[in-house]
């Protein structure tokens, strides 16, 4: 850690590339890095990146007042330049200019929280003798100030010879420093000979000389976080909070969205009608009104729900809470073999399995951490909430339960949730008391303070996540749609489209019906489940496709339709199925890059189809 | 070193509130490192604070932060004899 005479010279005759600066942000967990690139960014983010904590590289580029723009790479947060886990090595090989793909950065900013130095500023000797130009960066000044605490950015800078600001990224101040440095144009102040440091004890006796050194005064503790935690972690309040926050999840998914649902339910509708009268009679017209606008529509109406879900996800995560979970959820996970911070990707999964299976790679142990990408799927993620809503309101009537509190319909939803959770709980035994068992794993995690979210960036995350449910009804749903609409369609009789159920598709449909008659499924749902292997939403415009096709001028509307080709037998059986079967290319495409073969997808596929066969097959028989 | 009664206190012993000084980790390397890297050195003060429903795990702060160890890995990180305050 002692080479770092070179550095600032070398930013400052850094030639100007042909390519953008590309700058790197680092720091330890929790110190308000992807804030800082969110405010930084904005929209111009260029991976469709996933919710959740940072687990891989991100990159956007930041445009800047009276400079060139600057590329901007976001990256887990680390604790030492030693990976300890997956997400810690993304950062490792970032810096050294060694994950493929992308090149070695061109500077450094160094995020760490300047209410906690002490611990903090540790990594900035390793970070420092990268040889890279460097600007450390005193995040969470305003909290900083509020409780009390104080310290002189400049003598720090002088110290660590390199330049240092405070800023509060949240509230976006200070960061006019910021923008010097990414511009080039921030001035270095002399390097200095950092020491070499051996172990953990003489880093933090080092850090601790440095802050004293620049009139570092700790603040108090965060009172608010004391409180709440106080509330959150009681012994008996604390559990009550968590049961009681879930229930109004569920309930407001019905009836919160209810009303914006039905008017994007009503414009599809109205739309479709006046294409109808629009174009001329046509199969074109068949294609577009039938095929791909009831087929889409179908699915669309469902975005309110899912970002609803998504709203309480991204508020829980970000204010602090998740971490309280995963300790208050410790002690059960231990029971089925795993550890507390198999929790966290396991509740992101209830919004997407995709981002649950990278956030595992925060899990250390490699069996603890194959163990809970494969219990992944099973939690509800939100392509189950259409298929989910649409059966529930078709077959259970609403009626009030607990005095109006609560609704049929939304306890069906939850205890849907419940079963998912279940189903993975008796997995992850099994799997740890057999193929993957391992020695106990500590758990350790370190408990953010409360903060309260952002708005910014959960209306950013809440845009991305809306951005990218679009971007599959549009790619993914409207091929299938047309795909499908092209199989009812043939073959012609006499000139026309035939009856969907002479159709190729009715045929395909037809042909697995022996193997789902059993479930009380007809060849309508059969065509339904195969479309939907692509992605378990896709069945809902599938059956908008079809029944829309049927019903040519007659909109009897989904739940209607589907009445008449399910009984409630076959209603609860095919909730089951959705509930345990794999169905979701993505999923299976990252557990096989995350795993590094298809051995894992395809144990996980094969189980959880076969598990949700007999399942099904049960339930139908035994209510039937 | 030894504690009254001659058995050695470790971090499991501190009751809600308390606060001891770390001596030692008892733990594998790759565990004792983050847990330094966390702020468990020796010499630091360390205090115990809430826990999940039915005391484990708990959180202890140590060095201005929070961070949730269970049961089995306290009992592996041993403290200085003479009480802090």
């Amino acid at each position: 850690m002692n080479d770092r005479a070179e550095t600032p010279a070398a930013a400052a005759t850094a030639p100007a590339a042909a390519s953008k600066r590309l700058v790197a942000i680092v720091g330890p967990p929790n110190s308000g890095k992807s804030t800082l690139f969110n405010r930084l960014t904005g929209l111009r983010q260029k991976v469709a990146n996933f919710p959740g904590v940072t687990v891989e590289h991100r990159v956007g580029r930041a445009h800047l007042h009276g400079h060139h723009d600057v590329d901007l790479v976001d990256l887990p947060g680390i604790y030492s330049m030693r990976p300890r886990s997956e997400d810690e090595r993304v950062t490792h090989d970032v810096l050294h200019g060694e994950m493929p793909g992308l090149r070695r950065p061109d500077a450094v900013m160094l995020v760490v929280d300047s209410t906690n130095l002490s611990r903090h500023l540790p990594l900035a000797a390793s970070i420092l003798s990268l040889g890279l130009p460097t600007l450390v960066l005193l995040n969470m000044a305003d909290d900083l100030a509020q409780r009390g605490g104080e310290v002189d950015a400049e003598k720090l800078a002088l110290q660590l010879g390199t330049p240092v600001a405070l800023i509060s990224a949240a509230k976006g101040e200070g960061l006019g420093a910021v923008t010097r440095f990414l511009g080039g144009g921030i001035a270095l102040p002399r390097p200095v000979e950092l020491p070499v440091l051996q172990d953990v004890p003489q880093c933090r006796q080092w850090a601790r000389q440095i802050s004293s050194g620049a009139d570092y005064l700790t603040p108090a503790p965060s009172a608010w976080t004391r409180r709440l935690d106080g509330l959150f972690l009681h012994p008996v309040w604390g559990p009550l909070v968590f049961i009681l926050v879930v229930g109004a999840v569920f309930q407001s998914i019905f009836s919160w969205a209810r009303p914006m649902m039905e008017a994007i339910e009503e414009f599809v509708a109205w739309s479709g009608g006046w294409l109808t009268s629009q174009l001329p009679d046509t199969l074109w017209r068949s294609l577009l009104v039938e095929g791909v606008w009831s087929g889409v529509g179908a699915v669309i109406v469902f975005l309110p729900q899912i970002l609803l879900l998504f709203l309480f996800i991204v508020v829980l995560e970000d204010s602090g809470y998740l971490a309280r979970a995963a300790l208050i959820a410790d002690r059960t996970m231990a029971r089925v073999g795993l550890q507390g911070k198999s929790f966290i990707p396991l509740l992101s999964a209830y919004a997407c399995a995709v981002p649950a299976i990278m956030a595992t790679r925060t899990i250390e142990s490699k069996r603890d951490r194959i163990a809970t990408i494969l219990i992944a799927p099973f939690m509800t993620c939100s392509a189950r909430l259409p298929v989910y809503t649409l059966i529930i309101a078709a077959f259970i009537p609403e009626q009030p339960l607990l005095g109006g509190l609560f609704g049929t319909r939304a306890a069906s939803m939850l205890g849907l949730y419940v079963l998912g959770f279940v189903a993975a709980v008796v997995t992850a035994r099994l799997l740890k008391s057999s193929i993957l068992k391992s020695e106990r794993t500590p758990f350790v995690l370190e408990m953010p303070p409360y903060r309260r979210p952002n708005l910014r960036s959960v209306a950013l995350r809440l845009w991305e996540r809306a951005l990218a449910f679009l971007q599959r009804a549009g790619t993914v749903i409207l091929a299938v749609t047309i795909v499908l609409w092209c199989l009812a369609s043939v073959p012609f009789v006499d000139g026309q489209p035939p009856p969907i159920e002479q159709s190729l598709a009715g045929t395909l449909g037809r042909a697995i019906e022996p193997l789902i008659e059993p479930l009380g499924f007809n060849w309508k749902i059969g065509i339904g489940l195969i479309t939907s292997l692509a992605a378990r939403e896709v069945i809902v415009g599938t059956l908008g496709t079809i029944y829309g096709m049927e019903a040519e001028g007659d909109p009897r509307g989904l739940q209607a339709a589907l009445q008449q080709d399910l009984s409630f037998a076959g209603a609860v059986a095919l909730l089951i199925f959705f509930a345990f079967a794999m169905q979701c290319m993505s999923t299976l495409a990252v557990v096989r890059r995350e795993t590094g073969g298809w051995k894992w997808p395809a144990v996980q596929f094969v189980f959880m189809s076969g598990l949700a066969y007999v399942c099904a097959l049960v339930t139908f028989q035994v209510l039937s | 070193m030894s504690f009254n009664n001659g058995t050695h206190r470790t971090l499991a012993d501190l009751r809600e509130n308390q606060q001891a000084l770390v001596e030692r980790l008892d733990l594998p390397e790759e565990l004792a490192g983050r847990l330094m890297e966390l702020g468990f050195v020796p010499g630091q003060a360390v205090t115990a604070a809430r826990s999940a429903p039915g005391g484990d795990p708990r959180v202890f702060r140590i060095d201005g932060a929070e961070v949730a160890l269970r049961r089995e890995t306290a009992l592996h990180i041993y403290l200085q004899a003479s009480p802090v305050n």
